[in-house]
Formats: C-alpha cells, sequence, structure tokens
C-alpha cells in the first residue's frame, strides 16, 4: 500500500495570504499535469443521476465504478450540504456555514422523513440547527434518493417526502484492497478538508472505512464583509463489515461517528461547541424467505446524539445560556417482496423508539442569583409502529404503483419536572397520547411512444414533531417569538397531485413536474398575545397551532440539450406557491427560481459553467420574520481533469464560485445573512487501485 | 466439620443479633418523640415544667412561622395532654412594645403536642428583641412563662412578609404561606392581617390580592395562567395559582385591593414600571 500525496505542500500553504494561495495552486495543478498520464474516462454524472421511475431525484455522492471519489460533483469535497444543494428538488435553509436543514416541496425536517440507509434517525437540537444531513458526509454516501410526498412513505409517514442518504458499501464486489486519499481547499472560508477511505472488498467478505476531517474559519461575503461565527469543524469516520454466511444469506453492519466542534451559526445569536452522533445498525439479508416472498431484509439500529448549543463565545449577550439537547433512537425494520404474475409486492414492517429531550440553563447577571433553568424538550419519549405496502401492477400500457401505510406513535412525557411544566399552558393535559398516522396513494406510470407520463394522487398525514407538540418556550430568531408546543394539536393530513412529463427530443428533452398539496391543519406558530415572552428582546409568544388548511404547489421545467457529444447544456425554472386558507403567504417559499449549466466533458478533462439564481420573492409574510428578497445570479465556474500515477488515478479539480463576488442572500437565508462571495476551490483526490 | 461448626456458630450469632434489633418484644416503651422531624427552637423552663417550641423551619423567621409545643412536666418526665394553651409575642423596641399576628393554639391529634402560627413582622437586634409569653392551664391550674427569642431574616434574604400602610391609612402585614415551589402551576397562599392598634391584629376577609410574578433576572418576563389570591373562608386566608415557568429567582408582584376594588397598595407592572411597591420573592 502506497498512500502517498504528492500535494501535501498546498496544505501549507493555506496559511497564507489569500492571492499567494491561488497562485500556488494554479502552479501545483500545471505541475501535476505534467507529471501524469491521462487516461480515459466516461463519465456523465447528470444522466446517470436521475431515475425517471419512482424516486423523483437520485443525488449521486460516489460510485465505485469510476473508482474515484466524489467526481460527479462540480466540487467534490463540498459538504453534502452544497450537494443537497446543487440538486432540482431541495433547498437548504441556512443558519451559517454548516448544517443547513433540507426542504423539500417547500417542507423541512418535521414535515420529512429524513433516513439514513431507511434508519430514523432525529436532530437533538431545538432550534433545528443540526439537521441529520448534518452527523454525515460525503465520504459516507453512495447517494442520496429524494422521494416527493407520500411516495416516501415507505421511510415512514411524511407529508413533503423522504430523504433517504445511503451509505457507500463495497457489497461483496471483487475488489481486493483499495483506497483513496482525497483533500480540498478553499480560500474564502479557508477550508480545508481531508478525507481518505481503505477497503477490502471480496465475494465473501467486505469491510469498508473512511474518514474525513473539514476545518473552515469565517467566509467572507460579496462585500468583503467578515460573517462573524461562520467557522466550523468536524470530523467523521464510518465503516461498514459485510459477511455473506451463505450464498444467499448476508450479515451487514456500519458505524458512523461524527462530531463537530466549534460551529458558528452567524444567523442565530448562539452557537455549537459540540454535535456528536454515534450511528449504528445490523442487518440481515437473504434472497428468500417465507412461501413466495423474496428479499428480506431486516435491520436493527440505533443512533445516539448529543448536541451542546451555547453563547460562550459570543461578546454581548443579554444573558448567557446553555441549551443542550440530546436525541437517542432505537429501531427496526423488516420487508420483503412477493413477485406475483403483474404485480409486485414490497411489504415493510417498521418501528422506532425515540427519547428526546433539551435543557435551558440561564446564567442571572447577577452572581448572587440561581440560575434559570428549564426543559425546553420534555423527555418525549415518541414509539412508532407502522406497516408499509405497495403493489406495483404492469397494465397493458402502464404500470400503476399503489402504496399505503398505516402506524400508531405513542408520545410519553416522561419527565414530571417537564409535564408540570406544560401543563402550565394545559392543566388537563395527559401525560400520554396515542396518534393513528394513515397514508394512501396511486401513481400511474405510462410511456406514449417517447413521452414519458406519471401523475398520481395520494394522502398522507403526520404527527406533530416533538417541538411542535411539547416545546417550551423555543427560541426562533427569525420571527423574533418563543414558541410554545401544543399537546392537543391535530394531526396535520396532506391530499397530494402529481404531474411528471418528459419529452425526448432528438438533442434535446424537456420535463414538466408538478405537484399540488392541499394541507389540512397545517401546523404553524400563530401569536398568542396574551403570552408574556422568556426571551429577552423578543417580540412575542408563538404557539403551535392548526391552520384550516394551505395549500402549496411547485411547478419546475427542466431541460437538458445535447450539443455534441461532449458539450452539454441543462436549464431549470421552478415555481413555488404556498399560502394559507386566508391566502396569507406561508414562510420559506421559494420566489421564481432558475439554474443553468454548460458542461463540457472530454473523457479526460471537464469543465463547467453554472448559473444560479431567483426573482425577487414578493410572497413573502412578515409575521414569520420574512421580507422581500432580491433577485440575484451567481456564475461559477469548474475544471477538472484525470491522470493516472503509476497505476493509480489521480483527479484534480478546481473552481471559483460566485465569480462576479455578487452580494446576496436567498430567501433560504435566516435573517437574510449574507451568502460567501467569491471563491476559488481546489480538491484533489488520489485513487489507490 | 470445621465448615459445620463455624456455620452454626453464625447462625447463632445472626439469631442473636435478629432477636436483640427487635424491638416489638421489648418491655421498656420508649416515648418517641413525635416532633422528632421538625426542629427545636427553644426550650422556656419556668414552674418546674419546660415548654418545647417546633418548628419545620431552622429558626424563629420573619413572617409566617408555624409552630409545634410540648409542655413537659419536669417532675414525671411526661408531657401534658389537653393543657388549654395561648400565646402573645411582643417585641420589645426602644421606644414601645407591640404584638404580632399570631394564630390560636390548636391541640393536634397527637394530645401532647399543640400548633399554631405567628406572622414576626420584624427581625430583632442588639437592642429591640421579641419574647414569647406563654400561658397555659393544666388541671384547673394556669401557669405562665416568657423566654427570650431569636427572630432572624431568612437565610436567603427573601421578602416574604410585608408590613405596609394602605390607602385608606390602615396599616396592613401581608405574610405569604411556605411554598416549596416547583416549575408547574403552585397553590400559592398568603394571609393577610390589619394593625388595629399594638396588640390586635385581626385577619382581614373578602379582600383580594393580585399577583404578577417576574423574573428581573431575564427580561422581567411573566409566567401565564396566574390566579389571583381570593379569600378562603375555610382557613381565612387567601389561595391562588402560581405559574413558575423556570427555576430562578422571582419576584411576586402584588397588588391589594379592598372588597370595592380599590387598589390600597402596589402598582401595576409596565414597560415603565419594573416592579410594584408590595413584592414576595422566591428563589429555587
Amino acid at each position: 500500500m502506497k498512500i502517498k500525496n504528492r500535494l501535501g505542500s498546498l496544505y501549507r500553504m493555506v496559511k497564507n495570504p489569500k492571492q499567494l494561495i491561488f497562485v500556488t495552486i494554479f502552479l501545483c495543478l500545471t505541475l501535476v499535469q505534467h507529471q501524469v498520464n491521462a487516461q480515459e474516462y466516461q463519465v456523465d454524472p447528470v444522466t446517470k443521476s436521475i431515475l425517471p421511475v419512482n424516486l423523483e431525484e437520485v443525488i449521486l455522492i460516489s460510485s465505485y465504478k469510476w473508482s474515484l471519489e466524489h467526481i460527479s460533483h462540480q466540487k467534490p469535497l463540498s459538504t453534502l450540504d452544497a450537494y443537497l444543494e446543487s440538486s432540482k428538488k431541495l433547498s437548504m435553509i441556512k443558519r451559517g456555514a454548516y448544517a443547513w436543514e433540507p426542504v423539500l416541496n417547500d417542507m423541512s425536517s418535521e414535515r420529512l422523513a429524513i433516513t439514513i440507509d431507511g434508519m430514523r434517525i432525529f436532530g437533538a437540537c431545538t432550534d433545528k440547527m443540526d439537521p441529520i444531513t448534518s452527523y454525515v458526509d460525503v465520504s459516507n454516501l453512495s447517494d442520496v434518493h429524494i422521494a416527493g410526498g407520500q411516495e416516501g412513505a415507505v421511510q415512514g409517514s411524511t407529508i413533503g417526502g423522504a430523504i433517504d442518504l445511503r451509505l457507500e458499501k463495497s457489497n461483496f464486489k471483487p475488489l481486493d484492497w483499495n483506497g483513496s486519499v482525497e483533500t480540498g481547499i478553499e480560500a474564502n472560508n479557508m477550508a480545508q478538508i481531508f478525507g481518505g477511505e481503505l477497503n477490502y472488498s471480496n465475494e465473501q467478505f467486505y469491510l469498508d472505512t473512511d474518514v474525513i476531517y473539514r476545518k473552515a474559519e469565517n467566509y467572507v461575503d460579496g462585500n468583503g464583509q467578515e460573517i462573524a461565527f461562520s467557522q466550523f469543524e468536524k470530523y467523521n469516520l464510518s465503516a461498514n463489515v459485510g459477511y455473506k454466511v451463505t450464498d444467499e444469506q448476508k450479515l451487514l453492519a456500519s458505524f458512523i461517528f461524527d462530531e463537530a466542534r466549534d460551529v458558528g451559526y452567524p444567523a442565530l445569536p448562539m452557537d455549537v461547541s459540540l454535535a456528536r452522533a454515534f450511528i449504528g445498525s445490523v442487518s440481515w439479508i437473504q434472497t428468500d424467505f417465507i412461501g413466495k416472498f423474496e428479499q428480506w431484509e431486516t435491520k436493527l439500529y440505533a443512533n445516539s446524539i448529543t448536541h451542546i448549543m451555547d453563547d460562550s463565545q459570543r461578546p454581548d449577550v443579554p444573558i448567557r445560556m446553555d441549551m443542550p439537547g440530546w436525541s437517542d433512537t432505537y429501531g427496526y425494520y423488516s420487508q420483503a417482496r412477493l413477485n406475483l404474475d403483474n404485480h409486485n409486492f414490497l411489504v415493510k414492517l417498521d418501528g422506532f423508539y425515540n427519547r428526546s429531550l433539551a435543557e435551558m440553563t440561564m446564567y442571572p447577571n447577577d452572581p448572587n442569583q440561581q440560575e434559570m433553568f428549564m426543559l425546553t424538550w420534555p423527555d418525549v419519549r415518541t414509539l412508532n409502529t407502522g406497516l408499509y405496502a405497495e403493489d406495483g401492477i404492469k397494465l397493458k400500457k402502464g404500470t400503476l404503483k399503489l402504496t399505503t401505510r398505516v402506524a400508531v406513535q405513542g408520545f410519553n412525557v416522561a419527565d414530571s419536572f417537564g409535564l408540570n411544566s406544560l401543563r402550565i399552558f394545559y392543566p388537563e393535559m395527559e401525560q400520554r397520547q396515542t396518534r393513528f398516522l394513515k397514508s394512501i396513494g396511486a401513481k400511474y406510470l405510462q410511456n406514449f411512444n417517447t413521452v414519458e407520463f406519471s401523475g398520481g394522487v395520494s394522502y398522507g398525514d403526520r404527527a406533530p414533531s416533538v417541538s411542535e407538540g411539547f416545546g417550551f418556550y423555543l427560541f426562533n430568531s427569525f420571527d423574533n417569538h418563543d414558541y410554545i408546543g401544543d399537546p392537543d394539536l391535530k394531526n396535520e393530513k396532506a391530499l397530494e397531485a402529481k404531474l411528471k412529463l418528459s419529452l425526448p427530443l432528438e438533442k434535446i428533452t424537456f420535463g414538466v413536474d408538478a405537484n399540488y398539496f392541499h394541507t389540512m391543519d397545517y401546523i404553524i406558530g400563530e401569536v398568542n398575545p396574551d403570552l408574556s415572552v422568556m426571551t429577552i428582546g423578543a417580540e412575542g409568544v408563538k404557539v403551535y397551532r392548526n391552520l384550516e388548511y394551505a395549500t402549496l404547489y411547485n411547478v419546475a421545467l427542466d431541460a437538458d440539450y445535447k450539443i455534441s457529444p461532449s458539450f452539454r447544456c441543462t436549464g431549470l425554472v421552478s415555481y413555488h406557491r404556498g399560502t394559507d386558507q386566508d391566502n396569507r403567504n406561508l414562510p420559506f417559499i421559494s420566489p421564481l427560481s432558475y439554474s443553468g449549466q454548460l458542461l463540457y466533458n472530454s473523457g479526460k478533462l471537464s469543465g463547467t459553467l453554472s448559473m444560479r439564481g431567483a426573482a425577487d420573492q414578493t410572497n413573502f409574510n412578515p409575521e414569520f420574520g420574512e421580507d422581500r428578497t432580491d433577485a440575484y445570479t451567481v456564475f461559477s465556474l469548474s475544471f477538472g481533469k484525470t491522470f493516472s500515477i503509476n497505476k493509480d488515478d489521480v483527479y484534480v479539480k478546481a473552481g471559483v464560485e460566485n465569480v462576479f463576488d455578487t452580494f446576496y442572500s436567498t430567501y433560504t437565508d435566516w435573517n437574510n445573512i449574507p451568502r460567501m462571495g467569491r471563491n476559488f476551490y481546489m480538491t484533489v483526490s488520489y485513487a489507490i487501485n | 466439620m470445621k465448615s459445620i461448626q463455624f456455620l452454626s456458630v453464625a447462625l447463632v450469632l445472626l439469631f442473636t443479633f435478629a432477636s436483640c434489633s427487635d424491638s416489638s418484644d421489648d418491655p421498656i416503651v420508649i416515648d418517641e418523640n413525635p416532633l422528632s422531624e421538625y426542629t427545636l427552637l427553644t426550650k422556656m423552663t419556668s414552674n418546674n415544667h419546660t415548654i418545647e417550641v417546633y418548628s419545620e423551619g431552622e429558626q424563629f423567621t420573619i413572617g409566617y412561622n408555624e409552630l409545634f409545643l410540648r409542655i413537659k412536666d419536669e417532675a414525671s418526665g411526661s408531657y401534658f395532654s389537653n393543657a388549654d394553651v395561648s400565646w402573645k409575642p411582643m417585641m420589645h423596641m426602644t421606644e414601645m412594645m407591640h404584638s404580632c399576628p399570631a394564630s390560636n393554639i390548636e391541640k393536634t391529634d397527637n394530645a401532647s403536642v399543640y400548633k399554631g402560627f405567628t406572622v414576626f413582622q420584624m427581625p430583632g437586634n442588639a437592642d429591640e428583641y421579641w419574647e414569647l409569653e406563654m400561658e397555659y392551664t393544666v388541671d384547673g391550674q394556669t401557669y405562665n412563662a416568657t423566654e427570650r427569642i431569636e427572630v432572624k431574616a431568612p437565610a436567603d434574604d427573601k421578602k416574604r412578609v410585608s408590613v405596609f400602610m394602605g390607602t385608606d391609612d390602615t396599616r396592613y402585614i401581608l405574610a405569604m404561606m411556605p411554598l416549596e415551589p416547583e416549575v408547574a402551576v403552585n397553590d400559592f397562599s398568603a394571609m393577610l392581617f390589619k394593625m388595629d392598634n399594638m396588640m390586635s391584629f385581626p385577619a382581614v376577609e373578602n379582600y383580594k390580592i393580585k399577583i404578577d410574578p417576574r423574573m428581573p433576572g431575564m427580561g422581567n418576563h411573566s409566567s401565564p395562567n396566574n390566579e389571583d389570591l381570593a379569600f378562603n373562608p375555610t382557613n381565612q386566608g387567601y389561595d391562588g395559582k402560581l405559574s413558575l415557568t423556570m427555576t430562578g429567582y422571582w419576584k411576586i408582584n402584588l397588588m391589594l385591593e379592598n372588597e370595592n376594588g380599590e387598589v390600597l397598595k402596589g402598582e401595576e407592572v409596565t414597560e415603565d414600571n419594573e416592579s410594584s411597591s408590595l413584592f414576595f420573592e422566591i428563589e429555587f
């Protein structure tokens, strides 16, 4: 094994002034270019990343096929957040440079089922500073499956859809030993990224290990202003192991450890000194099962998150506070398929048990006074058991897919301190409650000559999240209100209709994708003027309520034009709208947005010129702290080249984001924190075969 | 053999210890103190009797004190049952003397234990002190006893009693009932007395005490679903509900209203007025 990084000298340059770094980068790049021989690659990651049938989108993160990691992305070692943001379907709510919160169909965490390899996992932060996506990294993942609306019901009860972060596994491919080393630097925020993996795989056994480390300083916006508290540091270790007991039986296990420290959240009044996750699972996969059932897969999993939020780094706060949170989840699923004539069944039994606890301790400025303590999540125990079934029916001309899920979800407020706290607001509140959840959907797919059509209708509901049901004075810095949960909230229910059309012409393919959600009992915080604010400086108190209904729709048009074998051009325009029964705008609804890419790929050399932007956000809601976000357009450039050194592959990619150093923020930027200005980056991946 | 010997010795020993510790067969009746859980604050010895004064607290404290008494006959070593007991706490100031609100003394379920309460308005100091004057009748004979007591401010120095002049030119004493505060809706009570003269402090009926709990250490925020204190004829006190949304220092701002709804003392808390002149304090 010779893991040798020829560009080690690069890292030492990082500490020098920016200009020097760029010069160095390009010098190094040229240097490497001379040393190595070119090798042919047929890389067409964008088309390969789209599965047209069931899933709305698959975001490819790495592939063994090319032995090199993360080659598909414009910026290979960018954070997972950046990968997700570059997708067609997802937007990311941004509170800083780290841990962005994914939004699908204009709905975020509580309306989505976000899973890691099918495992349910819940953030431990009451202020949504640790979406699940922050506990994995690109080093762990092979791809991300996105399913909109009730198509996501396979992962759990959801309204907006499901995001499944799928772990990368060698999967008994006879690859023997292989490894890679990757590194990247970014100029704007002095980010350094080091990653590596070492895998062994044969037809009987595999073991995959990887590690990634990131450290970034404050970034600088388009006006040259440093955004204070936008630094972060994290590392992630993971291991996957698989053993074939017999040819038809496999035992798999996976483990992820993720730890972030000193994470700044410039848009929030507090930072995170520690966010740590242990995520583990064991699964059993068997080709045959009872009777005609096959492909039986059973997984047991557990994960534990610790999230320490504090304001110790902030120089000037009205009062010092600590807000630690913990979330532990234990779960399982067991699924099998059954193929009968024209029917293709999938039956899945699943369940999870989650414990969510969060505290808040405030330290009075008068040192003689006692600390102020409260439970912001009163040790809520959630027990969910669900049964999912789908049937893919082959009809004469098309395919009909029927899906359904039924689930029982119980809540238990286990801490009497927390229960008594909530009973201040709800004197009659029960300690336990049980909810029944259901989902049903139908989708039809047919090809008319070359035109692919799919359309579906579905109905589903979800229980309130821990914050919505049991949150106790959770401060939201966006609308500057304290939020109180309501244990008596009704389940949120959505009727959904969707339509998708793909029209491939000779060189150009057009696509239309539209969906509509009529959400009854939509859960949102409404001001209660009778309540006194807890947080110093807050404007008021909101209590979660069920709106009569809300409607949301999303329409996207996209085109893909193959100009020549090596040139391609893609474009996407999307429009989103969300209002309630009184025609009031819902928060965090995207304005008209667009993106385009010109891609060049000649095998060994690749390049992209990309553009993304949005129109003015005219449909905003000041009650939720929103204001009109101005239109923007930003451009990025990237160049990639593959070489081989001896028999090993090297992939170098360099680029510029926000080429014109535009000062902008988007509708997803919490408190309008400006986005990063011009950013030069470079990554080097070295694969050892 | 050795092990059997050892075992039998062990068994014998065990049995001996077990029978020793078993007191049910013990012929000597130990007169267990029914007030052993309380603190003995003072002993007043006269007439060859000793009056023992117990409290839940560690000291005589300004504000409301629930006190328990026993009278011991030093000659027989036993405690008098069914005595008629009365008391008068007396403050000896440099220029005058006054008493304080004090209940009648009642018998408890245990015939040798008596209880009552006092509301001390002020602590004693080097020149001024409290005396507890007792009068009790046993077997038809009346005795008196007087003892100087140390009344102190509470250890945490939090305000639980307020003496003030109302707008009706009457002097009132408002005392918070003992409370073990929790982050919850707490039962919250107070007692209100007016000062007719230096020696007479009758309970006041049918007034209203408005409460507004605030946390001065945290933007002076309040809490929801509090209930003002209303007169409760059964205990002659004022009962309400106090919501505390977190631990820490709370200032319970008060406004005293008479039966006509006229404010006798205290002000509303507003943006400009951080606190009422009438208040209690809680810290936990």
